[in-house]
Formats: structure tokens, sequence, C-alpha cells
């Protein structure tokens, strides 16, 4: 939604904001919105609703300073869209914040739910994405939503391990692993296969908001057809304006985790424009990332690149990049350990050592000792002789006595 | 067993881990030593094993087991291997009354597309005694390989539903393990192949890749094997889950070391 031009008037403050206001408020949050600079560094559109801020704030301070009160609630820079790189991330200016005391960042879990809709999880097999997924959901049971998982791949035990127990109490787990094709005959199946266990979550009418986890995508998508796939996942995340019930506590976030690697583009591109916020992860020298491109209604794409890794909890911790080079990392399972200890010989020196050391003094440095040595050749040189003795057999050649040298 | 590998995946026969599914994988090399030592490695740490063969005959597994230090006739014998013997028993399917229910059905009908009559074999075979008759550790599913599913027929959605319910029943209901092997062709134009690939390596816990040398062809190393964990269970595992080896197969043995380490280089 492009947000209204202020409206003139006595200022209010933020959080009594009108109906009108609210989405400029929420999207603050994300967008380019600090007054003081965007201009330099925002889009087109920030730029714009900058200046036209400044003017109001020429005419009239004091709305001006309350606009800006209103535009720096959240402190993120949003960079513009780019191409996969490090540079597209949260960034907080330190200015008004540090001011006001309220620096906050927006972190990465709440921000991928807050559009709620469909969040797609794109996998591969190196850099797995049930942590983050699993993640997501910790963050929207501490919510206090209830979570519905479809479960096509893990079984509901190993889903369930690291979650305590308060949040296990919100998860629903639909077990579509233990029979999916009813081969066992155990009646333990749920009925109607998946197609009916995905029909069911939709029509489910809890009160209050909703997540629904389908882990995975991939796995649904090899087993349905792709348009039925799609056609009921568009009803899965359009349940809220169904029942025209819009409002914003009340919307349902679908989570789907989708490995990329097992479908053909076809497929990839449904499922991608059916999402509202799609993760893609990736990762290098260890350190696991995410591409996220955001789609808000009627605005340009956004991207960021995120640093991150997951904590055993499954909470999450924000890296600032990726290690520069493979840094040996100290394993833990052997103590580390000084290579010189065990040396047959010495590399240090006590100060006794060290003083004998420094007052050696070496056979090529000269002196005086030396030069009157030198010049003043004592007795034991005058009487050295060379006595020689040649063999008897000795072929000396006098006039070219390196004959048998053979050079 | 080679105990060089083990100690690269810190397991020794008397301390197996339990419910895991192990992806081997080879690509531009033959990765069957994997399977020789997952097979010897599992008679030894006293595992009830079934185990699928479908590309090679019994003699040629007993006489690289006796390598080994392993005799899979006697395991046979007390019941602690049941062998499927895919090349024989492949033949059996068309000689016998069509009601009989075989492990390989899909041979013989044209469009089932379903190894539920695999699975049920497999089922069958490592079914926890009531009587303790012999306690066997655990239940070991071994496969070499799913890529000849893949040939004979089978697509590539029937092969991971079948790898599923041995999860389902072997790994999670069980507390046994899965060991399979899949060929990597390489190849793009080979998609069932690789979904197959990916999609065993999105379930699986651990995957090791054997692959053959970028350089070509060597005397002294004959290819490396990547190791790779997901789903790492302590924190610490997240740094070094990926990590790749150089390797010698030597008569009875391979000898694993670092890149580029080799004795004959140094």
């Amino acid at each position: 939604m492009t947000p209204a031009p202020p409206a003139p008037g006595p200022p209010r403050p933020s959080s009594a904001s009108p109906p009108g206001a609210a989405p400029r408020h929420r999207e603050g949050e994300r967008g380019p919105r600090v007054a003081g600079e965007a201009a330099e560094r925002g889009t087109e559109r920030a730029a714009q609703k900058a200046t036209h801020d400044e003017g109001k704030a020429q005419r009239n301070g004091e709305l001006g300073d309350r606009l800006r009160q209103v535009l720096v609630v959240g402190e993120i820079v949003d960079a513009p869209p780019l191409p996969c790189g490090g540079a597209g991330q949260w960034v907080v200016t330190p200015s008004e914040g540090v001011r006001r005391g309220t620096r906050r960042i927006l972190e990465m879990l709440e921000s991928l739910l807050a559009l709620g809709g469909l969040v797609l999880l794109r996998d591969s097999v190196e850099w797995e994405g049930r942590s983050l997924l699993k993640a997501l959901i910790k963050k929207s049971a501490l919510c206090g939503e209830q979570v519905h998982i479809l479960g096509c791949e893990v079984s509901e035990e190993e889903f369930r391990e690291g979650f305590d127990s308060n949040i296990n109490s919100r998860l629903v787990y639909h077990d579509l692993f233990r029979d999916p094709l009813n081969w066992s005959e155990t009646g333990e199946t749920l009925p109607g296969g998946p197609l009916e266990a995905l029909r069911a979550l939709c029509r489910r009418t809890h009160p209050g908001p909703v997540t629904i986890a389908l882990d995975s995508l991939s796995w649904l998508l090899l087993h349905l057809p792709c348009t039925t796939l799609c056609q009921t996942l568009h009803t899965l995340s359009h349940q809220d304006s169904c029942r025209g019930d819009s409002s914003p506590g009340e919307q349902v976030h679908v989570l789907g985790l989708l490995h990329e690697e097992l479908h053909g583009p076809g497929p990839l591109g449904v499922l991608s424009s059916l999402a509202q916020t799609e993760v893609t992860l990736s990762g290098a020298m260890g350190q696991a990332s995410a591409h996220v491109l955001y789609r808000r209604p009627q605005q340009r794409p956004t991207h960021q690149t995120q640093w991150f890794s997951i904590l055993p909890d499954f909470s999450l911790e924000l890296q600032g990049g990726p290690p520069l080079e493979p840094q040996p990392y100290p394993d833990p399972r052997v103590p580390s350990m000084d290579p010189t200890t065990h040396l047959t010989f010495n590399l240090r020196l006590s100060k006794k050592e060290r003083e004998a050391k420094d007052s050696l003094t070496l056979p090529f440095q000269f002196s005086s000792e030396k030069q009157q040595a030198l010049l003043c050749p004592g007795l034991g040189q005058a009487t050295s002789h060379i006595f020689y003795e040649p063999d008897a057999y000795d072929d000396l050649d006098q006039e070219d006595p390196d004959d048998d040298l053979d050079v | 067993m080679f105990p060089e590998l083990n100690n690269l995946l810190n397991t020794t026969p008397d301390q197996t881990e339990q419910g895991k599914l192990t992806l081997l994988c080879d690509a531009k090399t033959d990765g069957s030593f994997l399977v020789h030592h997952f097979l010897s490695f599992y008679l030894k740490a006293n595992c009830k094993v079934c185990f699928v063969a479908l590309i090679q005959s019994f003699s040629h597994y007993n006489i690289v087991g006796q390598k080994l230090g392993v005799s899979l006739t006697t395991a046979r014998e007390c019941g602690q291997l049941v062998f499927l013997e895919g090349l024989k028993s492949a033949v059996d399917v068309f000689f016998r009354p069509q009601e009989e229910p075989h492990p390989l059905q899909f041979l013989r009908e044209a469009n089932s597309g379903n190894l539920q009559p695999l699975y049920e074999f497999v089922q069958e075979a490592l079914k926890p005694m009531d009587s303790g008759e012999a306690a066997w550790r655990c239940p070991v599913l071994l496969v070499d390989d799913l890529s000849v599913l893949l040939s004979l027929g089978v697509g590539a959605v029937a092969v991971l539903d079948f790898i599923h319910y041995c999860r389902a029943t072997v790994c999670r209901e069980w507390k046994g393990n899965v060991v399979a092997l899949v060929h990597d062709s390489g190849d793009a134009e080979d998609e069932e192949n690789d979904i197959l690939l990916n999609g065993l390596g999105h379930q699986s816990h651990l995957i090791l890749r054997a692959e053959g040398l970028a350089t070509g062809f060597c005397k002294d190393v004959h290819g490396q094997l990547r190791i790779l964990w997901r789903r790492p269970s302590e924190p610490t595992a997240q740094r070094d889950r990926s990590l790749t080896y150089q390797y010698k197969i030597q008569d009875k043995n391979v000898s694993f070391f670092a890149k580029g380490m080799s004795p004959a280089v140094l």
C-alpha cells in the first residue's frame, strides 16, 4: 500500500496513529524512512517522501519534529534491491535511536513472519532448512499462536525434539510420516491421504492467529499434482481474507519447506510466485546464510541477505558476515597444547645463557685484537713448514702441475 | 570393516548410533568398498542385517566379507543375515504362481511402480522376534544399490517412498539403521537419478560421498571421501560437519589421509 502523505493537523503520538497512518508506521520499521538520511540512500519513493516531509517541516517545525519521531521508529535502513551479496543487511543507524534510547533491531524471524501468507523456505542438501523452520515455529508458538504441522518427512518425536514442553503443547502434529500411502493398513493413516489432510487444515476454524507448517512441500509436490497443491496452498494462506477477517492479528502464516533440487523450474516458479516471503538458504565456510525476498503488496520486492546460525534451542543468532577465510576451529576433543613443550632441544634462553650468548665474539666479527694478531705474526707462524715427499709413481708434470685435477 | 573409517565417523561396533539413515554415494569411482565396510561392521556389531543385494552375487559378498573377517554363510545360517540375492531371485519371479507375493514383484508388472512387496519383505526379515532366541542388537537394512531399481523401471518417487517406509519402520519404530548406496552419474540429463539422490540426501543423517579424483586416475590415491553430517546433534558439530579425506584401497584395508598427504607424495 502506498503511504498516504501525512495529514496536516494536530500531531499525534505514534502509538495513537489513525488507522490510515498505521501501515506507514509498520512499514517504517522495515523501510528506508529515516527522514534525514533517506535522500542519500533510500529508494526513489523514499527520497520523494523525505523531501515532501522536509517541506512540511519547514512550514511547521513542530509537526516536522513529530513526523521525524514517527518516521524513525525503526532505525532500520532498507538497502535497495541488490544482487546477492553481503551488503543488504539490516543496518542500524546510531543517530536518532541512541538519543532516544529505543534502538531496536527488527529481528530476522519477526520480519519473516511480518507479512503473513506463505513463507517459502528453500533449502538444499548441504544447507538444510528444517532448523530454520523450527526456529520460526518456536517464534510463532511463543507469540501464543496455535501451530499446526503437516509432517511428511520426519517422525513426530524427531520433530518435537529440542522444543520445551511449553512450546510442544502448542504444536499439533498431523502425522503423514508413519504411513502416508496406507501400506501398513494399520488404520493410523490420516483419512483421505495428504490432500485431504491439507484441506482439513484449510477448514480449521480456530479463533485467533494460526501458523501452519508444511514439512515439506517437496514431499507433497512429489505426490500431488502441482496445480492441486497450489490451489490448496492459496486457499490455505488466504483463509483470513475469505472470512472477511482482515485484522493483522488474525492472519494465517503458512511456512513451507521446499527442497529445491528436487523440482524443475516450473513448480519452483509457481510456488515462489505464491509466496509473500521467500527465503533461500545457502552458506559459505560453514556459516549459513539466508537470502530473503519480500513481496509487499503494491511495492517493489526487496532483497536482504542475512548470515545466521541456529542454536540448539532453536533461537537465532545473527552473524556479521561470512568468515573471510577458513579458520582452524579449535577442536574441542583435542586440548590445545603448546607445540614447543616436548622438544629434544631448547628454544628458550635463561638470563645467564643470554648474557653468555651476547658476550660471545663470532668468528667473522672483526675486532682490534684480531687485527693485531694478523698484523704481527707470532713465532709459531714463522717456524711452520710443509714437508712433502712425492710418491715413487707420482707423475708430476712440472709444466702443468694441475694436470691430474681434470679441469 | 575398516578401522580408519570408524575413526573418522567416530563409531565402533560396540557403540553404534541408532535410528539413522546413511547415504552412500559414488561419483566417477566405485563406492562398493563402503557397502562392504558397513556389511561387516554391522555383522560384527551383532546387529540383525537384511541385505538387499541387487548387483552382485552372494559369493562375491562372501569372499570380500571373509577378507574383512566376517563369514556371510555362517551369519546367514544362524539367522543374523537375511540376504536377498537380486540376481537369482529376479528369475524366480517368472517361475512362480502370480498370487504368491515376491519382493521383486515390480519386475513382472508393467506399470505398478510400487515397491510395497519389497518393503514387506524387509519388514518380515527384520521384525523383532518375540521369543529371545538370539538377541540381536538392532535391525539394519543395507541396499546395494538403489540406482539399479531406477534402471529396472521403477520411478524415483517410488524408490523414495520405499526408503521412507523403511525409515519409518526400521529407524523410527525399531531404532535400527538404514544404509543405501546410490550412484551419482554426474549427468544432468538423468533427472530421475538426481531426484533420488537429492531426495535421499534430504532424508539422511549422514552422507558419505566417494568421488574420483578430478585430476584423473592415480596409483596411490584412489579417490576422495566427503563426509557430511546433517542435523548436527551437538552444537559444536556444526563447525566441522563436512570433512574431506583421500583414500587408498588396499588388499584388506582402506587407508585414509588428509588431502594431498598421501604417503606416496610426501
